[in-house]
């Protein structure tokens, strides 16, 4: 045993690795995406670790390694399991062999996500059992016992943590290499009516793992992540309890050493929920608040519990309007939510009157190409009737002003499926659906194809900047080079949708404008799906090219540049444009369209006479 | 009791090495520590943070409001935006250095000048580091995050030692940019 200093997506990952995991695979989204990197970075002899093309696929490998005996672990962010759902939902059926745990981060808030999804939920859905991590190091301790767990009852199991665990750093106890389980798997071995699923087994296997659920209540009412906290002398007596899970708990923990202990529930499995341990708790109670995010989980269960053994315990939170019913909880949340409950009063702390604050909304970067994608698609279609269908990664943020490109972002792949529909229903307008590269792969092909099949009329683009930018420039089949550092054959886009029957594919380079938007012109023109690919590398991977300068006795002070592209690089100051060296990486754009000329491009003079 | 302190800038300013540092010193002297930071799409020219808690006795890495000993402003307008979080009588260690936002070119408005005024009106220990100065004589820009560290742990701010902070750029920052960090941690010498 040692002490590191983790990001709590790395404690798990040293976690899974301590019980002898023996396969890793999943899809990088925020903020889960650290956990499979950092097996990748610490691989340990004969773990194979994958980025997979996405989550559905990714589970599909868990599961099939998991058959065949290997510890396995599959990361995702909560969409992610939307898309993996279909496979999840039949192997909690068939069974697993080799422990498999399900690693699934929830972003309350949201931060970067579209939802507010509760995988805790999801658990009591799927029937999957779940482990709800509070720090660093108790989501370290939740892998073993997840494993295990895992393997005991032939379950997958969830792992669930929320964007401040997996993004929260401590100094935790880690075992040392000598102390890792090393496990060997057994290889897959044939059995139809166990690997096989029907409906007679899985008659069979509801029943049995209803039985399972029921005897996990009692068993997990005995494990260490549950447990009771006592109340200090002072507040014995005390009839009202507190109740939390997650990163709140240590919210509450910080409330109670201010306003003193009061009974706490510390839940750790929120399912199966640890009934025995909770009707404990709630002995001597009169009024429970229960502080969670996402879905009042806590809250339905203690209220069921309470309908159950007609205790009369009132149980306050999100469903009683004591706790808000959406976004993240903080520190000073709780502790008001806690003072108020306990009717005692806080410090107060000075009030401050701030002056207006900078705004600043996630912006694409100086130099980023799809800004340049997404300004040569507005100047060539200006003026005429169109639907821009955006996606999830980097590129949303093409909705931002001055460009307002995105009209429409729903989830991975979508904006394909919904130009098509717009078409459909109003065959006049000129249909395009944007996606990046790593979302292509991972979600856009069968729309390609229904729309191909289905005869409709849409631009694909596709915003191709060689990596996934978006989570931190993870591989994918474009790249040719795999997580276990292989050099692989890439595939093409281009070829992809030329296979599936698109006759008009052409690649252009965003960053020369002019040739974009005549190449936009071209295919756009065209009947049915045609598709256009921008490519150019994301400026995190490519050598800037340069800076570019302003002539200040050029420039006329005409804003064009900085009202018609928004680059982070670009401000005005006395009268004249202005480019910050720190930011700018030559790609030039601004130089394309400076009326006059007055703006060089890196390694240049200006054009200007 | 902990030392609570806050970091927070403008995306890609380097606020997240500056927090790996204060850390990684922490834990070399064998105090527990916990933090936390901005990950994900605000990183992309968004507002960012990190808290950083060192010391026993803290269950949560996120610091409360009027918790922070010292707020290490990468940028006047964040450091702004984080003053709810100091203690009274706490320490603001700030750049006087504002990034424009695109909002604010696009006519949204930010005057740096105004953020100045109020953290002088309002903090009684601050320390405005002129940092331009700094970036000529060593000749990079790319050491805002040192500098600050530099003004912080010679006001004794920090409560870590110089061996300890040595130790752990030596431990972060890559071997090319070695030289450079380190004579920006002691420019202040």
């Amino acid at each position: 045993m040692h002490k590191e200093f983790l990001m709590g997506n790395e404690a798990i990952a040293m976690g899974a690795i301590a019980a002898g995991v023996d396969l890793v695979c999943g899809y990088p989204g925020t903020p889960s995406t650290e956990v499979l990197e950092t097996v990748a970075k610490h691989r340990p002899q004969d773990c194979y670790v994958e980025w997979s093309i996405n989550e559905k696929t990714a589970m599909e490998v868990a599961a099939g390694a998991a058959y065949a005996g290997s510890r396995v672990l599959v990361t995702m962010k909560q969409m992610g399991l939307n898309v993996a759902s279909d496979p999840l939902m039949c192997v909690e059926y068939v069974g697993v062999k080799g422990g498999m745990v399900v690693l699934v981060a929830d972003d309350p808030g949201p931060i970067s996500s579209q939802t507010e999804q509760d995988t805790r939920s999801f658990a009591r859905f799927s029937k999957v059992p779940c482990f709800d991590p509070s720090t660093a190091q108790e989501a370290y301790n939740m892998m073993e016992e997840a494993f295990a767990l895992s393997e005991k009852y032939g379950t997958p199991v969830f792992v669930r943590p929320t964007t401040r665990v997996s993004h929260g750093y401590a100094s935790i106890d880690v075992k040392d290499a000598a102390e890792y389980v090393s496990h060997r798997p057994e290889g897959f071995i044939k059995d139809t009516k166990k690997w096989v699923i029907f409906p007679r087994a899985s008659f069979a296997n509801h029943q049995r793992i209803e039985k399972r659920n029921a005897a996990l209540t009692a068993e997990f009412s005995q494990l260490r992540f549950n447990r009771i906290e006592a109340e200090t002398d002072a507040n014995a007596g005390c009839r009202k309890g507190i109740a939390a899970g997650g990163i709140s708990y240590t919210y509450a923990r910080e409330a109670l050493k201010e306003l003193g202990n009061v009974r706490l529930l510390k839940v750790g499995t929120p399912f199966p929920f640890p009934e025995e341990l909770a009707l404990q708790f709630l002995e001597g109670l009169d009024e429970v608040l229960c502080l969670e995010e996402l879905d009042p989980v806590i809250e339905r269960e203690l209220a069921y519990l309470c309908g159950k053994h007609s205790l009369h315990v009132k149980i306050r939170g999100k469903l009683t309007g004591d706790t808000p019913s959406a976004g993240e909880n903080t520190v000073d949340s709780v502790k008001k939510t806690v003072a108020a409950f306990l009717e005692k009063k806080l410090t107060e702390g000075s009030s401050l009157d701030l002056p207006p604050l900078p705004v600043r909304p996630p912006v694409l970067c100086a130099g980023c190409p799809h800004r340049a994608s997404f300004y040569a698609v507005k100047q060539a279609m200006k003026g005429k009737k169109s639907i821009y269908c955006g996606d999830i990664g980097c590129y949303t943020l093409g909705n931002a002003m001055p460009l307002d490109m995105v009209d429409t972002c729903l989830c991975m792949g979508a904006g394909l499926g919904i130009a098509q529909g717009v078409f459909h229903t109003e065959p006049d307008t000129s249909c395009f659906a944007f996606v990046g590269d790593s979302t292509f792969f991972a979600s856009a092909i069968p729309s390609v194809i229904n729309g191909v099949f289905n005869q409709a009329d849409f631009t694909l683009v596709v915003l191709d900047n060689s990596t996934t930018a978006m989570t931190g420039h993870q591989p994918h089949p474009g790249t040719g080079r795999t997580m276990m550092g292989e050099n692989v054959p890439a595939i093409s886009i281009e070829s992809v949708l030329k296979g599936i029957g698109l006759t008009c594919v052409e690649t252009v380079d965003p960053l020369d404008h002019e040739a974009a938007v005549a190449c936009i012109k071209r295919v756009a023109a065209q009947q049915g799906v045609k598709a256009i690919i921008f490519r150019s590398p994301c400026i995190a991977i490519a050598k800037p090219a340069g800076k570019c300068a302003v002539d200040e006795d050029a420039c006329i002070g005409c804003r064009t540049c900085i009202d018609e592209i928004g680059c982070p690089a670009l401000t005005f100051a006395d009268g004249r444009a202005v480019i910050d060296e720190g930011q700018c990486t030559g790609c030039g754009l601004c130089s394309q369209l400076c009326p006059v000329s007055a703006i060089a491009p890196a390694g240049k003079e200006a054009r200007h006479e | 009791m902990s030392k609570n302190i806050i970091l927070c800038g403008v995306g890609g300013q380097g606020t997240v090495l500056a927090s790996r540092l204060i850390s990684a010193a922490a834990m070399k002297e064998g105090l527990p520590v916990q933090s936390a930071e901005t990950i994900g799409m605000a990183q992309r020219g968004g507002s960012v943070f990190s808290h950083i808690r060192i010391g026993e006795g803290v269950n949560t890495p996120m610091i409360g409001l009027g918790e922070a000993d010292l707020i290490l402003g990468f940028e006047l307008g964040e450091a702004v935006r984080q003053l709810p979080y100091l203690k009274k009588d706490g320490r603001v260690i700030a750049a006087d250095r504002a990034v424009m936002p695109v909002t604010a070119s696009l006519g949204g408005g930010y005057d740096p000048s105004l953020m100045r005024r109020y953290l002088q009106e309002y903090v009684t220990h601050l320390q405005i580091v002129e940092v331009e100065k700094a970036f000529e004589e060593l000749r990079s820009s790319k050491v805002l995050n040192l500098l600050l560290l530099s003004a912080a742990f010679h006001a004794d701010a920090l409560g870590l030692k110089k061996e300890s902070m040595l130790f752990a750029i030596e431990d972060n920052v890559p071997p090319k940019f070695l030289d450079l960090n380190k004579k920006a941690f002691c420019y202040f010498d």
